[in-house]
C-alpha cells in the first residue's frame, strides 16, 4: 500500500493556496468601469506597445488602425457588439459612440481573461483525467499484456475525474447562470430577433446551441463517463479478492462499451465545450483533434506519476520497458495530435474561405508565440528527443519530454479558448499561472490520495504475469 | 589456408540459444547460425552488435526532407514564382503549408528505399545471389551452428557440443575462400 507523505500533502496544498491567492487576485483587478479600461489602455499606450498588438491600445489615433481591425475581426469569434462599433468607425468618421462601443467591448474582453484562465486550466486537468481513463478503457479491452502493472497509477489518475467534472460543471454552470460572458453565444440578445445585437447565425444554431440542452448533455456525458470510472474502479478492487475472473471480464465488456460511449460523448464534448467558443467557426475533424491531445496528457501523465512512483521505491514491477511503451505512446501520440492539428489548419489555410479562416486569422495576428510554439513544443521537441529508442528508457528523458509536452498541449488549449474570450487582450500572468497552480495542486492531492486507496498492483488480473515479466 | 569447421545441428530454438550459450562460456568462436526463422534474443546470446540501421534511415530522412524541399523552393518560389489560385509564392515559409504534403513523403520514400537498399548491400543480398547455404533443412526445421574448429581438439569439442544437445555433427573443411 502506497501513504501519501506529508511532504506531497504540504506541497500539493502551497499549490492550491498560491493559486487560490493568484485567482482571486486576478478576478479583483479586473478593470470595473470604462474609466479603468482607459486608463489601463492609456497607460499600456504610454509604454510603448501592448502584449500583442498595439493598434488597438492607441485609442486617439485609432482610425486607420480599427479600420484594419474591422476587416479581420469581423467574424471574430462574434462579437457582434464590437464588430458594428468597428464598422461605424471604418466608415470614415470617429464619432464619440463607436469609441465607446470599443471600450465596451474591451472591457468584456479584460472581464473574460480570468474566467478563461480557469476554464483552461480547469477543462486541461479535466481532460487528463478523461484521457487516462479512455487510455484504460483501451487497455482493458484490447487485453493487453504490459499495462497491468500500471492499471493502478491509472485509476490514481482518473481517480481526479470526480472532482474535475465538478469543478467543469460548475464553470459551466456559471456560465449560463450569466455571471461571465466567456461562452458568447449564451447573450440572450443574439437569439432574439428584435434586438440590434441580433446573429443570424448564432441564432440558426439555437436549436443546438442553447443553455438547457447545453446543461443537460453536460450532465449525461459527465454522468457517463464518471460512472464507467466508478463500476470499473470497483471491479478492479473486488478482482484482487475474486475467486475466479468474473470481474475482469465485467469490465472488459464495460469498457468496450464504454470506448463506444467516449468517442460519441468526447467529440459532442469538444464541440460544447472547447468549439462553441467561436460559435461562427465550425470544423469535422475536431473532436478528433481534441482527442488526440487529451490521449498525449493523459499519458504522459501516467509516464510521470509512475516514474515519481518508482523512485520513491514503489512499483517495483515496473521496469525500463514499461517506461519504454508509454514513452513510444506519448511519441506516437504527439504525432498523431499533429497530424490532426495539420489537416485541420492546412485544409482550411488552403481554401481560405472566410468563414473558416478567420479562426486562424485571428490566431496567427495575435497569438503568434504560443501558437507556434505550441507545434514546436508538441511536435518538434518530442519527435527529436523521443526518437531513440535509448532515449524513451532513460527517465529523466522521458521526464524532461513530458513537462515539455504538458506545457505544450496547456498552450494548446489556450489557444482554442483565449481568442474567443479576450481577443488581443491575452497574455500568460497571475491570473493564468495561479489557476494553473491550482489545479495542479487540486490535481495531485487527489491522484496521490487516490493511489493510496488500493495496492499498486492489483493481484489476479489474469495478465498480470505477463505484464510482471514484460520485456521489450 | 584450409581452415576446419564443426556444424552442429539443433532441431529446437531452446536448445539451440543453450547451446550458444555454453559454446561461448567455453570460449569457442561461433563462425554463424543459420535458423529458419528469426530465432528471440540470439543476437544477443551471440554477442552481436546492434544494428546501426535506424541511424542510417533517419540520415536517409533527413535527406529526403532536404530534397523536397530544395526542390520545391526552385520550382515554385525561385524560378517561376507564378500566381496559381492565389497562392503567396513570394517565399517559402509563407506558402509551405501547401508544400509539407510532399515534405513527409519524399523523407519517408528516401529513409524506407535508401534503408532497405542498405540492408540489401550489408547483408550481401541481390538476384541470382548464390545461396550460402550449408544445409538445405535449416531453412524448414534444424537449426546449425557453425563453430571455429581453429587450434582446438577436434574430439574435445564434439563432445562438448554433443552435451548441448546437438543431433548431428560434421566436421567440415573449408578450402581457401569462405
Amino acid at each position: 500500500m502506497y501513504t501519501l507523505p506529508n511532504k506531497l500533502k504540504v506541497f500539493a496544498l502551497v499549490f492550491m493556496v498560491v493559486g487560490a491567492i493568484g485567482i482571486v487576485a486576478g478576478f479583483l483587478s479586473t478593470p470595473k468601469t470604462l474609466e479603468e479600461v482607459e486608463a489601463i489602455m492609456a497607460e499600456a499606450n504610454h509604454d510603448g506597445g501592448h502584449a500583442t498588438n498595439d493598434h488597438d491600445t492607441a485609442a486617439p489615433e485609432m482610425h486607420q488602425a480599427v479600420a484594419h481591425e474591422a476587416s479581420q475581426e469581423m467574424d471574430h469569434s462574434g462579437h457582434q457588439i464590437a464588430q458594428e462599433g468597428h464598422q461605424m468607425v471604418a466608415s470614415d468618421h470617429m464619432d464619440q459612440d463607436a469609441h465607446q462601443e470599443h471600450m465596451e467591448h474591451v472591457m468584456q474582453q479584460m472581464q473574460n481573461r480570468p474566467w478563461s484562465a480557469l476554464y483552461i486550466a480547469s477543462f486541461f486537468f479535466f481532460m487528463i483525467a478523461l484521457g487516462a481513463l479512455a487510455f484504460y478503457a483501451i487497455q482493458y479491452a484490447a487485453q493487453a499484456g504490459w499495462s497491468p502493472v500500471l492499471f493502478r497509477v491509472m485509476e490514481g489518475v482518473t481517480g481526479y475525474l470526480p472532482v474535475a467534472s465538478i469543478g467543469i460543471l460548475i464553470l459551466l454552470l456559471c456560465s449560463a447562470l450569466g455571471i461571465n460572458h466567456i461562452f458568447h453565444w449564451m447573450d440572450a440578445d443574439l437569439v432574439n430577433p428584435d434586438s440590434p445585437h441580433f446573429d443570424k447565425i448564432i441564432a440558426a444554431k439555437s436549436g443546438y446551441l442553447n443553455i438547457p440542452f447545453f446543461m443537460i448533455r453536460a450532465v449525461i456525458f459527465l454522468l457517463g463517463w464518471n460512472l464507467y470510472r466508478w463500476i470499473s474502479r470497483k471491479n478492479s478492487i473486488a478482482d484482487d479478492t475474486a475467486e475466479d475472473q468474473s470481474f475482469f471480464k465485467k469490465n472488459f465488456k464495460l469498457s468496450a462499451g464504454f470506448l463506444v460511449f467516449f468517442i460519441v460523448t468526447e467529440s459532442i464534448m469538444s464541440w460544447d465545450w472547447i468549439m462553441s467558443f467561436d460559435p461562427h467557426w465550425f470544423s469535422t475533424l475536431f473532436g478528433w483533434y481534441v482527442f488526440a491531445g487529451m490521449m498525449v496528457c493523459a499519458i504522459t501523465v501516467i509516464a510521470l506519476v509512475t516514474i515519481f512512483l518508482k523512485s520513491q521505491g514503489y512499483l517495483e514491477e515496473v521496469n525500463d520497458s514499461h517506461i519504454h511503451d508509454l514513452a513510444k505512446f506519448m511519441f506516437a501520440f504527439s504525432i498523431f495530435w499533429t497530424y490532426l492539428w495539420f489537416s485541420q489548419f492546412m485544409l482550411i489555410w488552403y481554401a481560405n474561405i472566410p468563414e473558416e479562416v478567420t479562426y486562424f486569422i485571428t490566431r496567427i495576428e495575435d497569438y503568434k508565440m504560443p501558437f507556434f510554439g505550441m507545434i514546436a513544443m508538441n511536435f518538434v521537441f518530442p519527435l527529436l528527443l523521443l526518437m531513440n529508442s535509448d532515449y524513451k528508457r532513460v527517465n529523466w528523458f522521458v521526464v524532461m519530454a513530458g513537462i515539455v509536452i504538458l506545457s505544450g498541449h496547456y498552450l494548446d488549449v489556450f489557444n482554442m479558448v483565449m481568442p474567443a474570450t479576450v481577443g488581443d487582450t491575452w497574455m500568460i500572468g497571475v491570473p493564468e499561472l495561479s489557476s494553473v497552480c491550482f489545479f495542479f495542486g487540486l490535481f495531485v492531492y487527489v491522484v496521490f490520495n487516490t493511489l493510496t486507496k488500493a495496492p499498486l498492483v492489483p493481484k489476479k488480473n489474469p495478465f498480470i504475469k505477463e505484464s510482471k515479466h514484460f520485456h521489450y | 589456408m584450409a581452415s576446419k569447421v564443426i556444424h552442429a545441428i539443433y532441431n529446437d530454438d531452446d536448445i539451440l540459444m543453450n547451446a550458444v550459450k555454453s559454446v561461448r562460456q567455453a570460449h569457442y568462436h561461433i563462425d554463424e547460425v543459420y535458423t529458419p526463422f528469426p530465432v528471440h534474443g540470439l543476437d544477443k546470446a551471440m554477442g552481436l552488435e546492434g544494428t546501426r540501421i535506424a541511424i542510417a534511415s533517419f540520415m536517409f530522412g533527413v535527406l529526403g526532407l532536404a530534397v523536397a524541399t530544395i526542390m520545391m523552393n526552385f520550382i515554385m518560389i525561385e524560378d517561376w514564382p507564378q500566381d496559381i489560385g492565389g497562392k503567396p509564392s513570394f517565399s517559402y515559409l509563407e506558402n509551405m503549408p501547401a508544400f509539407v504534403p510532399i515534405m513527409f513523403e519524399m523523407t519517408v520514400f528516401f529513409a524506407a528505399h535508401l534503408m532497405v537498399i542498405t540492408f540489401y548491400m550489408r547483408s550481401k543480398l541481390w538476384p541470382f545471389k548464390k545461396a550460402e547455404n550449408p544445409d538445405p533443412r535449416t531453412t524448414d526445421d534444424h537449426f546449425l551452428m557453425a563453430v571455429d574448429a581453429g587450434h582446438h581438439d577436434i574430439d574435445e569439442m564434439m563432445k562438448m557440443l554433443k552435451s548441448t544437445g546437438a543431433i548431428e555433427l560434421s566436421l567440415i573443411e573449408n578450402e581457401g575462400e569462405h
